[in-house]
């Protein structure tokens, strides 16, 4: 036992390093890639507000942020797709996908704004992995294409 | 010259006028400020690609909605309460247009297969790579994962290597038709995910594949 758990610990360590600064597809530990970016879009990551372009990768506990004329989409390592249109946050709370199993969860909220989703290999895996949350709701997903907005009345 | 009496009397008049004018309408007295904002939240269900919805469970509180049918949608409004409504096509543009817009094409899946115990594609499949090559072109920030697969013909060993090389055949006639290496993942599955299931050591074409995944 201790020595596989420290096999797969020293081989995730080698694929990390082995994936650091390059353009590859989606691995372990990004959640998925931006696609689409349109008018003012932000990734905020630890604090920093970086710029978002078609091409960066997202990861867990990102939030995607625009602004009055901006929208972003994004392609997860399911397959899944999420898009959000103008003055709207999502937060990336937790993404977890076994390419080989299709195992694991995705779980963002939408704090504001407007979001469009396509479920992908998670939900048709096991019912209940993907989950969108709002600030008033939970959305539990089974296969299947949908829309969110969420916000204060005014 | 007017004096400072007149003055006042003038300005009673106006707001005289003014009430009566506000008379005249409903007058909306400004709520309590609520414990909670008030939401206004809307979530519907869209049809998929064969026209028909999977479903989406909606938990506020305690309340639960199950949307199913397309265009099936739920509200949050200002009572805070969970309402079902059907959502006219006419309000998902207007409100997601822009929204639906930004999502990114469906990925795409391709299946090439490969001649008996080799890494030589069929003269089928060779063709095939034309419009592969097309689609991985028309995307933008394209992924390309690559998986290989065998059929049960000889020990395991021998398949997951098999497979894995098969991938990287398929990897290298990708970079061959100008497709950047450092957009493609691959793998090898071996004998483990059979298009069509079979007892072992069967021959079987169809499980001897790479399945090309563009996204």
């Amino acid at each position: 036992m201790v020595s596989r758990s420290w096999t797969a610990a020293v081989a995730a360590i080698a694929l990390a390093l082995a994936t650091l600064g390059t353009t590859a597809p989606v691995l372990a530990g990004d959640a998925g890639m931006i696609k689409v970016a349109t008018g003012e879009a932000w990734i905020v990551r630890a604090g920093a507000r970086l710029p978002a372009r078609v091409g960066d990768k997202v990861q867990t506990s990102d939030v995607i942020a625009t602004g009055a004329k901006g929208a972003v989409g994004i392609t997860f390592a399911d397959d899944s797709r999420l898009s959000i249109g103008p003055n709207s946050v999502l937060a990336i709370d937790r993404f977890v996908f076994d390419s080989t199993t299709h195992a694991g969860a995705s779980e963002t909220s939408l704090r504001k704004g407007t979001l469009a989703a396509v479920s992908g290999r998670l939900a048709r895996q096991s019912p209940g992995a993907m989950k969108v949350k709002t600030p008033a709701a939970t959305l539990g997903v089974r296969g299947t294409e949908f829309l969110i907005r969420t916000g204060e009345a005014d | 010259m007017i004096s400072h009496h007149a003055t006042r009397g003038l300005l009673l008049l106006f707001a005289g006028a003014l009430l009566a004018g506000c008379a005249a309408r409903p007058v909306v007295m400004a709520p309590p400020p609520p414990v909670v904002s008030p939401r206004d939240d809307l979530f519907v269900v869209l049809p998929g690609p064969d026209g028909k919805a999977g479903a989406v469970t909606v938990t506020h509180g305690g309340e639960r909605l199950v949307l199913d049918q397309p265009y099936a949608g739920a509200r949050i409004r200002e009572r805070g309460r969970l309402e079902a409504a059907r959502v006219p096509e006419s309000e998902v543009r207007d409100v997601f247009g822009e929204t639906l817009g930004a999502l990114p094409p469906r990925p795409v899946s391709f299946t090439v297969f490969f001649e008996f115990s080799r890494d030589e594609l069929t003269a089928e499949s060779r063709d095939a790579f034309r419009e592969i090559s097309a689609e991985i072109a028309r995307r933008p920030a394209v992924e390309i994962i690559v998986i290989g697969h065998t059929d049960r013909v000889g020990p395991l060993e021998h398949n997951d290597a098999l497979s894995l090389q098969r991938a990287a055949r398929v990897r290298r006639s990708l970079v061959e038709a100008g497709v950047a290496a450092d957009r493609i993942e691959i793998a090898g599955r071996g004998e483990r995910e059979p298009l069509v299931p079979t007892g072992d050591e069967v021959p079987e074409p169809r499980n001897r594949r790479v399945e090309i995944t563009v996204r």
